[in-house]
């Protein structure tokens, strides 16, 4: 233990606390740019500069760390004044159109120059070039706004370890890019979104499609229907100030109706639909392996998350016939919509618009795929951030704050809580557990409100082994065996489990990846900040909605049932195979 | 190109895929070590002349890095280059010492006598231009390089005499 005080207050902390972590113990803010809690603290951007009592200069508190007798002052004159320098020499290189600007109203730079009373920029002089990426469906980078924190980089590298970006060149060209700074589409890039998601400024920001969606709302001629992400509702209320972790479905459900669309349904419905499919794969793929002794891609991958099937087309080519061949509820849903419902309300699927509002942005990459045309048109037309629903429900000058709360159309906005659960990381794979195990065994999951604890929560890497009893006659083969399963979020952990699974040191029978860190509530379209805090409130959310349901498992969803009976026929039957499931690529590493 | 290869017939210059080969040589020995990264490239540099894509990538994956890191390390150094060079490299030092003795002029004059800018090689292929940061010659600053040799005290008026002797076996050569 250290003690030493700061601004006067007497404090005793661990040995290796950073100042910076030290002075918020002691109720003191230190203003910080490049900090990322439990990420990045490389001292780069200068903001936390304190002042330590003996030392030569002014030091950053993000990487000192406390020693004992330390007397540190964190509000002196020389302190401002280089907080206010080191924000003035930010600016002279930033674009400054901060009114048109998309990070306007989240622009952690403006903030600061505000907080810091930086009220001009003294310094004119040479800008760095300008350079704007729109090679991707996903994300936008412009050169002319980054600060050069390097939030980016060690988000791409060290928790995704997808290395997309890396600084490139030097001094005053220096830029935070693809290699030698080509686009992204030229590079591997999962198009996640987390950069965005950390950038401070609009360096990296989504592609912002609302006036494709106004658009189409405008065209008489289109029958425009939305559907919402399970990780929607428990983040859209922080765009208008609601605290994290509010639950907002009814409202988003009002809001979405006010907008103009024609439909409101719920990705949630497929979310369902998607453990009638992957369920039935796995227990089919288990069958094969165990029984006809055919050899069959083990362990069983789930497909829901984008970033994570390019992660895998990129990274382990030759192991994409572990992933589940299901497509994504986004996919899932467009498909449905455009031949299913368009033929219940007697239209073409050219006629039907269908948006999608997704806590992501490798979902606009996704919808734009070659092979999600299942309906004979493209099924998914534009995907929407959470971030920029927001944007479009304040264009419409909706107050969201004062909407009742609505029901979502039938047919395809009925849902499970399975289904909700979904947005969590280890959501999908307790909803797979519910309904594989009660098909199985022909009794619910006996586990205290159906959760299944040791694969919820923030850990990176989660596992849990049920043993089968009691099974079936017809599932007899499983009976005794211990179901394995692992979790992973974050494409770091995925990578560690799958290494772990390739060099024979563990095996599993299913395994849930979602791209971001949380699962997708935690999704690089979501409202900023995600931190761990509002990771765990938007999770928290989540589980209460699904608790909150008379419906818990996704096999009860009467609506799934119906379209089974009305329109597919069975699970993993063959309008389910040319409707719901899809193949993978095999890309290159580099 | 210089930098001959034994595996090669004599009088032919070795294929990419040849040279790739080399570059899997080199790999092989250090592959898995740490720091493996610059020495690797300067390698790579001397049998190809200059950093392809393809030997970049190549290296990027033996190393098990990444291949935006790998550029970030390539765009850094000004010694690395990815666009093939002349025969000759010419080397002006802007180092401190040597801009405020004059390296910008003598700069300039290469640029005016080889019609080309920084970082650019003349039609002929037979020189290429760049900028240096300090050859730790300060002290006889300005100073420049061709190939491994340094020139001290250059003075613009010098400059076309320092080009006349790899231009006299350039025409010697095509004689």
């Amino acid at each position: 233990m250290a003690k030493l005080t700061i601004d006067g207050i007497p404090i005793e902390v661990p040995d290796g606390t950073t100042v910076l972590e030290a002075a918020r113990r002691a109720g003191r803010r230190i203003p910080t740019l490049c900090y990322l809690e439990n990420v990045q603290a490389i001292g780069a951007c200068r903001v936390c500069t304190v002042e330590v009592e003996g030392a030569r200069t002014l030091v950053a508190s993000c990487v000192t760390p406390v020693a004992d007798g330390m007397k540190v002052r964190t509000n002196t004159r020389r302190v401002r004044e280089a907080r206010q320098l080191v924000v003035d020499l930010l600016l002279s290189d930033h674009a400054g159109d901060c009114q048109t600007c998309v990070r306007g109203d989240d622009c952690e730079l403006q903030a600061l120059a505000r907080e810091l009373g930086v009220r001009q920029v003294t310094y004119a002089g040479e800008k760095s070039r300008k350079y704007l990426d729109q090679s991707t469906p996903a994300l936008v980078r412009d050169s002319s706004k980054c600060v050069l924190c390097r939030r980016c980089i060690t988000v791409c590298n060290e928790v995704q370890g997808v290395a997309a970006l890396w600084p490139q060149f030097r001094g005053f060209k220096c830029v935070m890019a693809p290699a030698f700074g080509h686009d992204l589409e030229e590079v591997v890039c999962v198009q996640c979104g987390q950069c965005g998601a950390v950038c401070p400024v609009g360096a990296i920001v989504e592609r912002d499609q609302i006036d494709e969606v106004w658009a189409a709302l405008d065209d008489p001629r289109k029958h425009v229907v939305v559907q919402t992400a399970p990780a929607i509702r428990a983040a859209l209320g922080e765009c208008f100030d609601m605290p994290p972790g509010t639950l907002v479905t009814g409202k988003m459900t009002a809001a979405l109706r006010r907008l103009g669309f024609d439909a409101v349904f719920d990705t949630n419905f497929t979310a369902d639909m998607t453990i009638m499919e992957e369920g039935t794969e796995l227990l089919t793929r288990l069958k094969r392996a165990l029984v006809d002794r055919q050899s069959v891609a083990l362990p069983m991958f789930t497909s829901c998350s984008p970033g994570w099937i390019k992660f895998m087309e990129h990274y382990y080519p030759d192991m994409v016939d572990n992933l589940s061949t299901c497509k994504s509820p986004q996919q899932m849903f467009g498909a449905l919509a455009k031949t299913y419902y368009a033929q219940k309300i007697g239209k073409r699927p050219e006629d039907l618009f269908v948006v999608s509002v997704m806590p992501c942005t490798a979902k606009k990459y996704e919808a734009q795929r070659p092979e999600m045309n299942g309906s004979g048109v493209r099924d998914v037309d534009v995907v929407l951030t959470t971030r920029e629903l927001g944007r479009m429900i304040r264009q419409a000058g909706i107050d969201f704050a004062a909407l009742p709360d609505e029901e979502m159309d039938a047919p395809l906005g009925l849902s499970s809580g399975a289904a909700d659960i979904f947005a969590n990381t280890g959501g999908v794979m307790e909803a797979a557990l519910r309904t594989a195990w009660e098909l199985v065994t022909g009794r619910p999951l006996p586990f205290d409100k159906l959760h299944v604890q040791p694969v919820m929560g923030l850990e990176g890497v989660k596992e849990a082994g049920i043993t089968v009893t009691g099974a079936k006659p017809e599932w007899s083969f499983l009976e005794g065996v211990e179901m394995k399963v692992a979790v992973a979020h974050g494409l770091g952990n995925a990578r560690r489990i799958i290494e772990r699974v390739r060099a024979g040191e563990a095996s599993y029978h299913f395994i849930e990846v979602m791209t971001c860190p949380g699962g997708c509530i935690g999704g690089g379209g979501q409202p900023r900040f995600t931190t761990d805090e509002v990771r765990r409130a938007r999770i928290a959310a989540i589980y209460k909605e699904d608790e909150g349901k008379k419906l818990r498992k996704s096999h009860e969803n009467p609506q799934v049932a119906q379209l089974y009976a009305e329109f597919l026929g069975a699970p993993l039957g063959e309008k389910s195979h040319h409707l719901l499931h899809t193949h993978y690529e095999r890309r290159s590493r580099v | 190109m210089e930098s001959g290869c034994c595996s090669c017939e004599k009088g032919r210059e070795p294929t990419e895929q040849e040279l790739l080969a080399r570059l899997d040589e080199v790999l092989d020995d250090y592959a898995g070590k740490a720091g493996a990264l610059i020495p690797v490239l300067q390698i790579a540099q001397g049998l190809f002349g200059y950093l392809p894509e393809t030997a970049l990538k190549r290296i990027a994956e033996r190393l098990g890095k990444s291949y935006s890191e790998v550029a970030g390390v390539v765009g850094f150094y000004s010694f690395f280059t990815t666009v093939p060079r002349g025969r000759h490299l010419i080397r002006v030092c802007l180092g401190t010492a040597c801009y405020v003795r004059g390296g910008k002029q003598v700069l300039d004059t290469f640029k005016s006598e080889l019609k080309i800018d920084v970082g650019e090689t003349t039609p002929d292929r037979l020189f290429t231009l760049e900028v240096a940061r300090c050859f730790g010659a300060c002290g006889l600053a300005p100073a420049i390089m061709i190939d491994e040799d340094v020139h001290h005290r250059v003075k613009p008026v010098k400059v076309r005499e320092l080009l006349a002797p790899y231009r006299a076996d350039a025409k010697a050569e095509v004689a």
